[in-house]
């Protein structure tokens, strides 16, 4: 029960510093954040966080609740117990030889994912999926050797036409 | 003002008169303040604006001010600085304001906008900086936003929660020209506060009040935010509850009525503190579970079933899970109750907690011709009828205050709780006694504590500004001294005073009239003296050091481990 991953949906106003807003409060209340993505949201003027936090359930509700308090926040909704979308792009420069890169494309196929650069002695992997997914596929690269890791941080939007009010 | 054309076009202003204009939209008549170079042209505006403003010697004195005005009128405080250092000495009065839910509007100068971000001279990120300790900050780097700013700025401190928020004006917007209308409302999709609380919350809690056998109502500064004493009075009195105040919320239920039981918490009361512990039901109405309150968490008030009425939802659950959580305006939550109010048969309880109030009094040592302080604060107590507004320092002269002194009404005492500031009584004196000129302000402070914003003695001065300065003199940074004794082996590092100015030369020094005393007959006798004077004085009162401030019971401990200092 303790320290379970909640995924947190927050809608903001798009002012500048409203992301140190934010991550501050996290820092300095001593919530622990495991990611956190921002990007433009539906609407003109607004932006859409994902934050990955680890907590009990009341640590977790503080986290809202004092999301909630800051003037820029329009909506705080947990949506790690509803039925959602959650996804993590990854990024991955793995090296290759001749010898090995068949290999590695055949690895990563049933993963569906893709080659996006290709040198003589590396390839960039792109994969797209949850976290156990993006873990799995770095597992698998591993022992050819990987150069460089950029992941975004997860993104969640709730399943269907809802968007549940909080 | 062309009145040739079809349009009658409006005359522009630049950023700083409107600056100034939005104030007086906002009904805003004395302001507190310090000039600089980047807010020179709002000092300009201010010139011939008809505003008041008080020049402090220092910001924090400023705001501090601001602050003691804002608790003493109910209205919002308004402060100005200019950038980089003027703004960065704010930040101890912003956090103050901020741990005590004081509104206030504070207002800083900052660099030209082509200059922002380049450690441009007195340049200081003080948005950045400030964002942990205001309710909201703003970045002003164009005229067309100064109206909405400012109508939201004063909006968001009043409201909800009330707490201070900090508009930093890029100084080219001061120059800026265009045509000045102020809303007349505001919206702020994500700012809704609720006031109003769920009536079946209500009706749960007046069924537990009911059913209880030894209910406990704990007040706190919510309460004396919310201007709720009158609801408070009418429940605890038609239901026979006795009340428990933390320090903030002292005097939002008459502390001289027969079911106070005082403060409760680290330096609370004997009858305050048995009573939480023995409690079934705790009301905690406005306050937030503040660590100096609870000591051990999972100890407070372990009988009892607990009932967490904020109007920050943030603040429910924070450090102790309620029962029964009501979020709301503590007005509205007590007028919705007092209709379900009955007078409860709980006579065993009452007969229980008035003879721990008889029992255990507080108590010092009397009749040896020493001067101790909590006979100077009991003498002032009896000297003002218990009438005066009274602002203190941080330390033990602001914890004997808080037991000796007697307050009757809400926002007569005025005191850093939250952050615990030094520095903060005498300035936040200042503003009380501008805020009320009627009432007799007395500022009780420690020879610590008033060294560190002494400077405004010159601001009284000039204004003549008719507030009494008591400083109890007890030669040492007696709370510090205190906790060495106790848990340092008396190892008093930096904590016994040498070298301290004569503070009544000081005083007059700034044409202040000054008393000394050193012995109880004395401190009558000055006492008199000053109150009966119509200026401003400066009290000094020599006083033992080694007096401790007891009951204490030790950080984090529970109450069963409280010292009484008479054992
Ligand atoms: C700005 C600030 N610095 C340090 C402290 C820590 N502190 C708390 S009480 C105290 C001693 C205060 O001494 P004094 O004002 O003489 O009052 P007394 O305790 O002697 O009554 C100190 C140093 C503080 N609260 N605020």
């Amino acid at each position: 029960m303790k320290n379970v991953k909640n995924v947190i949906s927050v809608l903001v106003n798009d002012q500048s510093g409203v992301l140190s807003r934010i991550s501050g409060l996290f820092s300095r209340r001593g919530f622990n954040i495991d990611s956190i993505t921002v990007g433009p949201a539906e609407e003109v003027g607004l932006s859409r966080m994902t934050i990955v936090v680890r907590g009990d359930e009341p640590t977790v509700e503080q986290v809202m609740k004092q999301l909630h308090k800051l003037i820029d926040v329009i909506k705080v909704i947990n949506i790690t117990h509803e039925p959602n979308v959650t996804r993590e792009l990854a990024l991955i420069k793995v090296m290759v030889t001749a010898n090995t890169r068949p290999e590695v494309l055949n690895l990563i196929e049933p993963f569906r994912a893709s080659v996006v650069d290709v040198s003589r002695n590396s390839l960039i992997v792109q994969v797209v999926g949850d976290e156990s997914k993006i873990t799995a596929m770095l597992e698998l690269l591993r022992p050819y050797g990987i150069k460089e890791v950029a992941r975004t941080g997860v993104v969640s939007l709730l399943r269907g036409t809802t968007t549940k009010d909080s | 003002m062309s009145a040739s054309g079809a349009k009658t076009e409006k005359e522009k202003i630049n950023g700083a008169q409107m600056v100034i204009e939005c104030l007086k939209q906002e009904g805003v008549d004395l302001v507190f303040g310090y000039p600089g170079g980047a807010i020179m042209k709002v000092y300009d505006a201010l010139y011939d604006s008809g505003l008041k403003h008080i020049l402090a010697r220092h910001e924090q004195g400023a705001i501090h001010a601001a602050d003691g005005y804002a608790r003493a009128t109910g209205k919002v405080g308004v402060c100005i600085a200019t950038s980089g250092p003027g703004a960065t000495n704010l930040v101890t009065g912003i956090a103050t304001a901020y741990m005590d839910s004081v509104p206030l509007v504070c207002i800083t100068g900052q660099v030209g906008t082509d200059l922002l971000g380049t450690d441009a001279f007195q340049e200081a990120d003080i948005t950045g900086i400030t964002m942990p300790i205001t309710k909201h900050n703003y970045l002003v780097k164009h005229i067309k936003e100064i109206p909405r700013v400012m109508k939201e700025a004063f909006h968001i401190a009043r409201t909800g929660r009330p707490g201070p928020v900090l508009i930093d004006f890029c100084k080219d917007v001061g120059v800026q020209l265009a045509e000045f209308s102020y809303p007349d409302s505001v919206y702020i999709r994500s700012y809704n506060p609720t006031y109003a609380p769920n009536k079946g919350q209500i009706k749960k809690l007046a069924k537990v009040i009911k059913e209880a056998k030894k209910p406990l109502i704990m007040t706190g500064g919510g309460m004396i935010r919310s201007n709720a004493s009158n609801e408070l009075y009418k429940v605890a009195k038609t239901a026979n509850i006795p009340v428990v105040s933390t320090f903030n919320g002292l005097g939002a239920f008459p502390g001289s009525d027969e079911l106070h039981l005082g403060m409760l918490g680290m330096h609370g009361t004997i009858a305050a503190n048995w009573a939480v512990n023995e409690c079934d039901l705790l009301l905690n109405f406005g306050a937030r579970f503040d660590d100096r309150v609870t000591g051990k968490l999972d100890e407070f008030a372990k009988h009892a079933k607990i009932v967490h009425v904020d109007i920050d939802p943030a603040e429910i659950g924070k450090n102790i899970s309620a029962h029964i959580p009501i979020v709301g305006d503590l007005k509205n939550v007590l007028e919705a109750l007092i209709e379900h109010v009955e007078p409860l048969d709980i006579e065993e309880w009452r007969t229980q907690v008035k003879f721990w109030k008889s029992e255990y009094p507080l108590t010092y040592l009397k009749g040896d011709g020493k001067l101790r302080p909590q006979f100077v604060i009991d003498t002032i107590c009896q000297k003002t009828d218990s009438k005066a507004i009274i602002a203190t320092d941080v330390g033990q002269h602001q914890m004997w205050t808080s037991q000796y002194y007697t307050f009757n009404e809400a926002n007569q005492f005025f005191s850093s709780g939250g952050l615990g500031t030094m520095g903060y009584g005498l300035p936040a004196a200042i503003g009380a006694q501008l805020g009320r000129p009627e009432r007799q302000t007395i500022c009780i402070s420690g020879d610590g504590s008033v060294q560190m914003n002494i400077q405004e003695l010159a601001t009284i001065s000039e204004h003549q500004i008719p507030l009494k300065l008591a400083i109890l003199n007890n030669g040492a940074l007696g709370m510090v001294r205190q906790w060495q004794e106790m848990f340092f082996q008396k190892r008093y590092s930096q904590t016994i005073f040498k070298g301290h100015p004569d503070f009544v030369k000081l005083a007059e020094a700034y044409s202040i009239k000054a008393f000394r005393a050193t012995t109880p007959e004395e401190a009558e006798q000055i006492i008199d003296e000053a109150l009966a004077f119509e200026g401003p004085c400066v009290l000094e009162f020599v006083v033992e050091q080694s007096e401790n401030v007891f009951p204490f019971i030790p950080p984090g401990a529970p109450v069963e481990n409280m010292m009484r200092g008479d054992e």
